[in-house]
């Protein structure tokens, strides 16, 4: 395959940046379109020029550290991660823009690598539980009902790629602090802390300078890992109660 | 002490939550501080005004039981809790409620956008329209609704910029208003965005207020078009009736 592609380039976090369009040959439908990147570079890095920068590390779907607006699509055209979308998903002769997750919390780092501690920090602001675990607890010691297992398991599945904040329309951070309040919140491990992990997530997140929710869906639309939206319906409901309870 | 407690002196994290917890504000500034919170005022704001909204509709269709009917049931709105209330008591009460209502709706609906916007600011060079689209009918369609409502209390109510207005002939203002064909102008294309504000808005409330759930999806967009659609339908019936000759 032969593809036209345009890329944002930008030198460091305050430089302004452009699209720059490359050529790019030989490429096989089977290769990742990380894969496809590599190849970009490796010409780039011969012919003596900055080889684009991106995010990545586990190569199959489940850290969440590639990245990447494709065509206008949060990860691309496919509903999964970056690393795991395929060439064959495009044409032969296709051009493909390719560019970072825009967020005014999300900065850019360097072409196509922004910085995303913003999540860490929401993380760090309740995204835990308290109770010294040590080793791995008997399976039975405490009883979750299945369905509270499956539901936390669903929520627990966000691999904070912040695709859910570059789709979004409000630059929110909504689906992906939802994932992580409800994934502890529906647990007993997880109980008690309910009410302050809401509160203290939300406010990291407010604080942060994420945008709100206005239910657009973009960010479920875009998830890889199928976080719905009702996720943050659940999270709503947690943060109304918890307002109400927390003594003052 | 609780369980919780004594794991809790022992966690380094959990006194750093205790200290957290100590300082928090009161509930209004907590709702008022934060995005969720906010979104919870436009919320039981914008319910307000929209059961306000059932009702005005249902009593505006009086005017096809004729003048009588019309200008009696204006009067009696001026009487209505008498003897306990005072002559235009309740009536007062209403408007007050009501403008509370907008207030608060218009202040946070301006405030959640100035601070979506902020969030956002680069927009990507591969656009996709779909994205804003909820939200662009919702801030366009906001506005458009606020500038009808003080157009239509100028019109209506106060006959500021009614030539020809007489207070307590109801049923002749109106028919007067839609003898132009400003005035048929204004309030359609105002009700048609009232539609599409109460299709997205209904929903969203739900949403926001955590009463939506996955298998009440359904039902809560069903009632979102159908409430949207009777009030669009309802309401413009009147001036159609007046232009078609039915009422006059
Ligand atoms: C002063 C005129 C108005 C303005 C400026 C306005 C503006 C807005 C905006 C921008 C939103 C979206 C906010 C967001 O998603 O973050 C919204 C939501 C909403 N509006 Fe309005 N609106 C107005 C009048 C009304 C009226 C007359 C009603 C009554 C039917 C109404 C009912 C709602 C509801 C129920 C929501 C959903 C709240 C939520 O998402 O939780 N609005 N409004
Ligand atoms: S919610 Fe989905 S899109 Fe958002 S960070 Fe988690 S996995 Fe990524
Ligand atoms: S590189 Fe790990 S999820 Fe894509």
């Amino acid at each position: 395959m032969k593809l036209t592609l345009r890329v944002w380039r930008q030198r460091n976090a305050d430089a302004d940046g452009t699209m720059s369009t490359y050529e790019v040959d030989g490429i096989s439908p089977d290769m990742s379109f990380l894969e496809m990147l590599d190849t970009l570079n490796e010409e780039l890095i011969v012919k003596g020029e900055d080889p684009v920068a991106f995010d990545h590390d586990c190569r199959e779907g489940i850290c969440g550290a590639c990245s990447l607006v494709i065509n206008g699509d949060a990860h691309g055209p496919e509903r999964t991660t970056t690393c795991q979308l395929h060439m064959r998903s495009f044409k032969d002769g296709d051009t493909i823009d390719v560019e970072p997750w825009r967020a005014s919390a999300f900065p850019v780092i360097k072409d196509l690598v922004v910085d995303r501690s913003a999540f860490d920090r929401i993380i760090q602001a309740g995204g835990y539980i308290t109770a010294p675990t040590g080793a791995a607890p008997e399976a039975h010691a405490t009883p979750v009902p299945k369905p509270d297992a499956d539901l936390a398991f669903e929520h627990a599945e966000c691999i904070g790629c912040g695709a859910c904040v570059a789709a979004c329309p409000n630059g929110a951070a909504m689906l992906f602090t939802s994932a992580k309040i409800n994934h502890l919140n529906v647990l007993p491990q997880g109980a008690p802390e309910r009410e302050t992990r809401v509160l203290d997530m939300v406010e990291q997140m407010d604080e942060e300078g994420f945008g709100g929710c206005t239910l657009a869906g973009e960010c479920a639309t875009a998830c890889p890992k199928g976080i719905p939206l009702m996720s943050i319906t659940s999270m709503n409901k947690e943060w109304l109660r918890a307002a109400r309870k927390v003594k003052r | 002490m609780s369980w919780t407690d004594q794991l809790c002196v022992r966690s380094v994290l959990c006194m750093a939550l205790a200290t957290r917890t100590d300082r928090r504000p009161s509930f209004a500034r907590t709702v008022w501080d934060s995005t969720v919170g906010k979104k919870t005022v436009m919320a039981v704001s914008g319910l307000i005004m929209l059961l306000y909204l059932v009702v005005h509709m249902i009593g505006n269709l009086k005017i096809f039981f004729g003048a009588g009917e019309f200008d009696h049931y204006a009067h009696w709105l001026r009487t209505v809790g008498e003897p306990f209330m005072h002559y235009e008591w309740t009536l007062w009460l209403v408007r007050v409620v009501l403008v509370a209502a907008v207030v608060a709706h218009a202040v946070s609906a301006y405030q959640l956008s100035r601070r979506d916007i902020r969030a956002r600011p680069g927009k990507y060079a591969h656009r996709k329209a779909r994205a804003s689209y909820a939200t662009r009918t919702m801030r366009w369609g906001g506005i458009i609704l606020g500038l009808f409502i003080v157009w239509h209390i100028l019109d209506l109510t106060t006959g500021t910029v009614h030539p020809g207005f007489r207070h307590g002939h109801p049923y002749r203002n109106v028919v007067d208003t839609f003898s132009t064909w400003y005035g048929n102008v204004v309030y359609i294309v105002a009700m048609l965005a009232l539609g599409l504000h109460v299709r997205h808005g209904f929903w969203s409330a739900a949403q926001t207020l955590g009463v939506g759930s996955r298998t009440r999806d359904r039902a809560l967009k069903t009632l979102a078009n159908v409430l949207a659609l009777l009030l669009t339908v309802g309401f413009i019936a009147v001036p159609v009736a007046v232009m078609t000759g039915v009422v006059s």
